[in-house]
């Protein structure tokens, strides 16, 4: 019979794992750009890459710190987001989409190319990294947790600093949106040639749109490596995808939108997954092989995200008014 | 209805603005904006090719020509939504050829766009917010400290509220602008180019798609720019209210400026009358008697 129980637990697992906050912080960079400022950054997976690569790299090649790593990834990210924006930004918003699926692409290539191998360790990618993270966690060891939720110290300590980093993104990004900025940044999605007329450097605040925004994928690139390995098949454009599909979810222009749009498909994911391995096992579904189960779970999210997309275009916390005028 | 939209009270006109005759390109008192040689081609078509044109300070003046005539583009032109092949032009006395339309509009010359461009999902108040020039909480650093920018955000929304309660907008502060009818988008629009204090205030179409109801308000808000002292320059193409409120009229036609001056002077002018004739036959030029005495006599020999 099914495990009901452990399907259940495991899909639990995943409303506070670092995974989710990754996802979570990525889909409010999206949201910054998208959903506020109505830039189409198609080149998500291409900021978290540069973090992800920018923070395991400089710890193994070159031995920084932690927090130098951070700032570097950081930094390659603002270059990347420079070198989108100066060229594109000046164009039609469609550009802008097209360009950025490009460049997170050439992003990837260059990581898995064999050339960098020492450097980027090529397709089989990068580990070894989380020394520097672990040894700043003030946790004693030991397992701690209840239900489900039962961790060591350094797991925990990955949440703690996953989430907050989560909150204060949110929170930064809520104050921000509610000032004379955030009212720019939303007249530039609204019509950039009013808001040029009335005396406002457009191309200006939607470079530093997509700078914020690509800075928290970048950050969300860290956290997404920190339980995992550096490997480059990571950041395809699927990635990019799933994260708009988050965005989606939870609601364009919403600051919690991506926070629990990320934990709605995190969750459903795993509860997927979970229960169509297991009704495989349980001869349930005698049509198909335990590899083809695998790959319902993405046919079952897609579904799902259509039937929103359909049903509920402006999201779980988006504004129901602003649907009565779509343009 | 019809006593609705007649004129409310005569409005002042301004006069004795040019130096010397009143032909294309003459010399004004006192210009606020002077353009020198502008040109501006799509492909073949020369769409604007201005010699010399000086706008009047402290007066309205319309734009007029047929459709084609060039000139929503010389408004691009000289707001710097678009570059011109050549020429150059000052506002105030200084140069404005080649700088971005943002800085255009930070230098006091604000404009209106013939189809509005009311910011649909920010509300009324939010679209007037915008309009207030050099507000420190645009800065995104300083964005994140509000009681750096509370106290001058409150005082730019005292000052929404007043403009927008001349303008009858007030009550409709928290809806969303997409929610609002294409006239009082037109007003909004208006409403929050004022905003920005600007000096010369730039209007495409400002009638377009206004209901008659609304035309009359609209036109007492025009003169009322003036009353305070702000310089007006629109494109219509509705002679009848040309006349009512404009000082000075220039008239454009395939993109060269054919006749300037007063409105009632103008329409008698057999440049103008040939502009318009060449391409709408059925063009009202308004309801100035000689005027439309020698446009029917000019129709019957077209005719004949």
């Amino acid at each position: 019979m099914i495990d009901w129980g452990a399907i259940f637990s495991n899909a639990a697992v995943e409303l506070i794992s670092p995974t989710t906050a990754a996802y979570a912080l990525a889909a409010l960079g999206l949201a910054v750009h998208f959903g506020y400022t109505g830039l189409l950054n198609f080149g998500q997976a291409g900021f978290m890459a540069l973090g992800a690569y920018g923070y395991a790299i400089s710890i193994l090649s070159f031995g920084f710190p932690v927090w130098a790593a951070v700032v570097v990834g950081i930094a390659a990210s603002v270059i990347f987001a420079l070198i989108l924006g100066i060229p594109t930004l000046r164009l039609r918003a469609d550009y802008l989409a097209i360009v950025t699926i490009a460049a997170a692409e050439i992003v990837r290539l260059l990581f898995t190319t064999n050339t960098f191998q020492p450097l980027t360790g090529s397709a089989n990618g990068l580990s070894g990294y989380k020394g520097g993270f672990a040894a700043l966690n003030p946790i004693p060891e030991g397992s701690y947790g209840f239900g489900p939720f039962q961790y060591n110290a350094y797991d925990w300590w990955l949440r703690l600093v996953a989430w907050t980093i989560v909150v204060l993104a949110c929170l930064f990004t809520w104050q921000i949106m509610r000032s004379p900025w955030g009212r720019v940044i939303k007249g530039i999605r609204e019509d950039e040639d009013a808001v040029r007329a009335l005396g406002k450097n457009v191309y200006f605040y939607k470079m530093q749109s997509l700078v914020l925004g690509g800075v928290y994928g970048t950050i969300a690139g860290m956290i997404f490596v920190l339980p995992r390995a550096v490997v480059p098949s990571n950041y395809q454009t699927s990635l990019t995808f799933f994260i708009y599909a988050i965005l989606l979810l939870g609601g364009a222009a919403t600051i919690l939108g991506p926070v629990i749009g990320s934990m709605i498909f995190w969750v459903l994911l795993s509860f997927f997954s979970g229960f169509i391995a297991r009704a495989v096992e349980a001869g349930w579904l005698p049509f198909m092989s335990s590899i083809q189960a695998g790959q319902l779970r993405f046919i079952l999210v897609g579904v799902a995200i259509m039937l929103i997309v359909i049903f509920r275009p402006q999201g779980i916390f988006g504004n129901k008014k602003e649907l009565a005028f779509v343009k | 209805m019809s006593s609705d939209t007649a004129p409310s009270n005569k409005p002042v006109k301004t006069t004795d603005l040019h130096i010397g005759a009143a032909e294309p390109g003459c010399k004004k008192r006192d210009p606020i904006l002077v353009a020198d040689g502008v040109t501006r081609t799509f492909g073949g078509l020369k769409a604007v090719d201005v010699e010399h044109v000086e706008i009047p300070r402290g007066a309205i003046t319309a734009l007029i020509g047929p459709n084609g005539a060039g000139k929503t583009t010389l408004f691009n032109l000289l707001t710097g939504f678009d570059k011109p092949d050549s020429g150059s032009w000052t506002f105030e006395g200084r140069s404005l050829s080649g700088m971005p339309a943002f800085q255009v509009a930070r230098m006091g010359q604000v404009r209106t766009f013939q189809l509005t461009k009311a910011l649909g999902l920010l509300t009324v108040m939010d679209n007037m917010l915008l309009g207030a020039k050099g507000q420190t909480g645009e800065n995104l650093f300083r964005a994140v400290l509000p009681f750096l920018w509370r106290k001058e955000e409150s005082a730019n929304e005292a000052r929404a509220i007043d403009i927008l309660t001349r303008f009858k907008l007030d009550t409709k502060k928290d809806d969303y602008a997409a929610s609002l009818s294409g006239g009082q988008r037109k007003l909004l629009e208006m409403a929050r180019a004022l905003m920005s204090e600007p000096t010369l205030v730039m209007l495409d179409e400002p009638m377009a798609g206004v209901n008659p109801a609304l035309t009359q308000s609209l036109l007492d808000h025009i003169l009322n720019l003036k009353t305070q002292g702000m310089t007006v320059l629109f494109v219509e193409h509705d002679m009848h209210m040309v006349r009512h409120i404009a000082d000075w009229v220039i008239v454009m036609a395939e993109g060269r400026i054919v006749a300037e001056g007063d409105p009632h002077e103008v329409m008698r002018n057999p440049a103008v009358i040939d502009a318009y004739l060449g391409q709408h036959h059925d063009e009202d030029l308004g309801a100035d008697p000689t005027a439309e005495a020698e446009n029917v006599v000019a129709i019957k020999e077209l005719l004949e």
